[in-house]
């Protein structure tokens, strides 16, 4: 019996595939509009928050979602008005989401196997249902991204720009966030909630060092997802290590290779040229 | 006498703490063009904003193209108010050229979920030849020079065939050549289209020809209005930037380019 004939693993392939294509979706959001603070505040809460769903005996998925979403609630309109500077809003969410996680885990009585598998994701142990969720999750982000486009296209370019044009800029920003949070909640059980923001940050950011059209950076951007994803999944069974571990260090090597053959490190030496002339003028 | 099409009564705009406008009222005419001026912090950008639905009135009536301004109801009024702002530091690696930039302007008019179609991009390529960006409309948006993307901005904003055009310090940071080709285009523009115009600025040697009215502001007041001529005098700058006359007499006598 081939191992594509098991259930698990076809649940696996799905799980990398569509986790792939939403969160590095997502994650073009997150580089473009230079918000990592936001996702990786919003992906430690949803940690925490499924902690607290399997404390406190409700679906911890739930947790996730409104946990990640609480997050972003509070640091975005912080960070948008001035009032904490993105390095602080990361440095005071991300270790309390840390510290509150690992609270709710030492409150937790009995086994900690559920709690270990969303700290590093199992993406082998996924049920159909689980791949339904995220299959829901992936098909509304990509459908809205391609019904919304050219909203999206102005908002992520220049917020304050959308604005002035007429464009509904701070609903589109805080339907992504809640794309953001959903995504993060619907992979989190397979890639797990320390590592997760890696899957969405990595590829998005290696589709924008080869490319100048948004288009093509959210299409490389969900392919390098996708690779990373099945890569991962491919050296977590051969290996028998965890299945998140080795998808985030497989898009971290694609980002790698990808920022090293970049043909904007042109431009940035170009610019760096520039300047060092002007300065010396 | 021709109608206002712009008319602030009182405006009172605040940002926590700070008041950025204390009952400031203004009326401005179709066709008019009219230079803002003050130090950083006057109030300029702000009055620049309540013009276009996005500064918050905490009192005062703001009544633009016929509508009148309240919280939330600015969204559609906006797309007929172009807004040029500062040069701004774009990513050189921002995945978007030139004509889309432009077509931007564009958006707001479409609607949701309407995609632009043929005139739309006939329009944006108009407007580009219009601000001579024609050779660089596939380029990155991240590697044009800023006079280069202030022109973009212009262009984004004429295809947006606003009915009121606002510039925000345009020239700010602009190198001198820069900015003379940043102020001609400006008048060329209201003088072929008569668009109603208000123009920022704190730097005096940046106000365009073409200005029939200067607007003083101080504190988040209107401190003088009037002709340039009769009201850019050394005194009333002295007063303006707390300065005394003779200081202000020095300084302009000492700049070649003025």
């Amino acid at each position: 019996m081939s191992i594509f004939e098991y259930q698990f693993m076809q649940n696996a392939i799905l799980t990398a595939f569509l986790g792939g294509v939403a969160c590095s979706s997502i994650g073009v959001f997150v580089v473009l509009m230079h918000m990592p603070f936001i996702g990786v505040c919003m992906s430690h809460a949803a940690f925490a928050g499924a902690l607290l769903g399997l404390w406190l005996g409700f679906n911890p998925l739930i947790g996730a979602f409104v946990l990640s979403l609480l997050a972003a609630a509070i640091v975005g309109p912080l960070a948008d008005r001035g009032e904490l500077s993105p390095e602080t809003s990361v440095g005071v969410i991300f270790s309390l989401m840390l510290g509150l996680a690992f609270l709710f885990m030492g409150l937790m009585p009995g086994t900690k196997s559920g709690a270990l598998e969303l700290l590093w994701g199992s993406i082998l142990t996924n049920t159909r249902s689980d791949v339904i969720l995220l299959a829901v999750v992936a098909v509304l982000v990509v459908g809205l991204i391609v019904v919304f486009y050219k909203e999206i296209q102005a908002t992520v370019f220049h917020r304050d720009m959308a604005l002035s044009v007429g464009i509904p800029a701070t609903a589109i920003l805080y339907g992504i966030l809640f794309l953001t949070g959903a995504t993060i909640t619907a992979t989190l059980r397979s890639v797990g909630g320390i590592l997760i923001f890696s899957l969405i940050l990595n590829p998005a950011a290696a589709a924008y060092q080869l490319t100048y059209s948004m288009k093509k950076t959210f299409l490389l951007a969900a392919g390098f997802g996708v690779l990373s994803g099945w890569m991962g999944l491919l050296f977590s069974y051969l290996f028998n290590i965890p299945s998140g571990a080795t998808i985030v260090v497989t898009s971290s090597v694609i980002f790698l290779l990808a920022a090293v053959f970049s043909p904007k490190r042109r431009v940035k030496r170009w610019q760096a040229n520039t300047t060092a002339e002007a300065g010396s003028d | 006498m021709s109608e206002a099409v712009i008319d602030i009564k009182n405006a009172v705009v605040s940002y926590r703490e700070d008041v950025a406008l204390r009952g400031v009222s203004l009326k401005v005419k179709v066709g008019e063009f009219v230079g803002v001026i003050g130090a950083n912090g006057a109030g300029k950008t702000t009055l620049l904003t309540v013009v276009n639905g996005l500064g918050k009135l905490l009192s005062g009536q703001v009544k633009v193209l016929g509508h009148q301004l309240s919280p939330g109801n600015g969204h559609s009024l906006r797309k007929k108010v172009g807004y040029v702002a500062q040069v701004q530091n774009i990513d050189p690696r921002m995945p978007m050229n030139v004509r889309e930039v432009v077509m931007i302007g564009r958006y707001g008019l479409l609607g949701l979920m309407v995609r632009p179609k043929k005139h739309d991009w006939e329009v944006v390529d108009e407007m580009l030849e219009l601000v001579g960006m024609s050779h660089l409309a596939r380029r990155p948006i991240g590697h044009l020079s800023g006079g280069e993307q202030q022109r973009v901005a212009i262009a984004r904003c004429l295809a947006q065939e606003p009915a009121i055009f606002l510039l925000d310090e345009p020239t700010a940071s602009l190198d001198w050549k820069a900015q003379a080709d940043i102020l001609e285009l400006v008048r060329a523009i209201h003088e072929t289209r008569s668009l109603t115009t208000l123009f920022v600025t704190h730097d005096l040697s940046c106000l365009p020809v073409a200005c029939g009215r200067v607007v003083l502001m101080k504190e988040g007041r209107i401190w003088g209005e009037g002709a340039p001529g009769e009201l850019l005098t050394e005194e009333n700058l002295g007063r303006l930037y707390d300065m005394p006359v003779s200081e202000v007499k020095k300084r302009r006598t000492q700049n070649i380019l003025a």
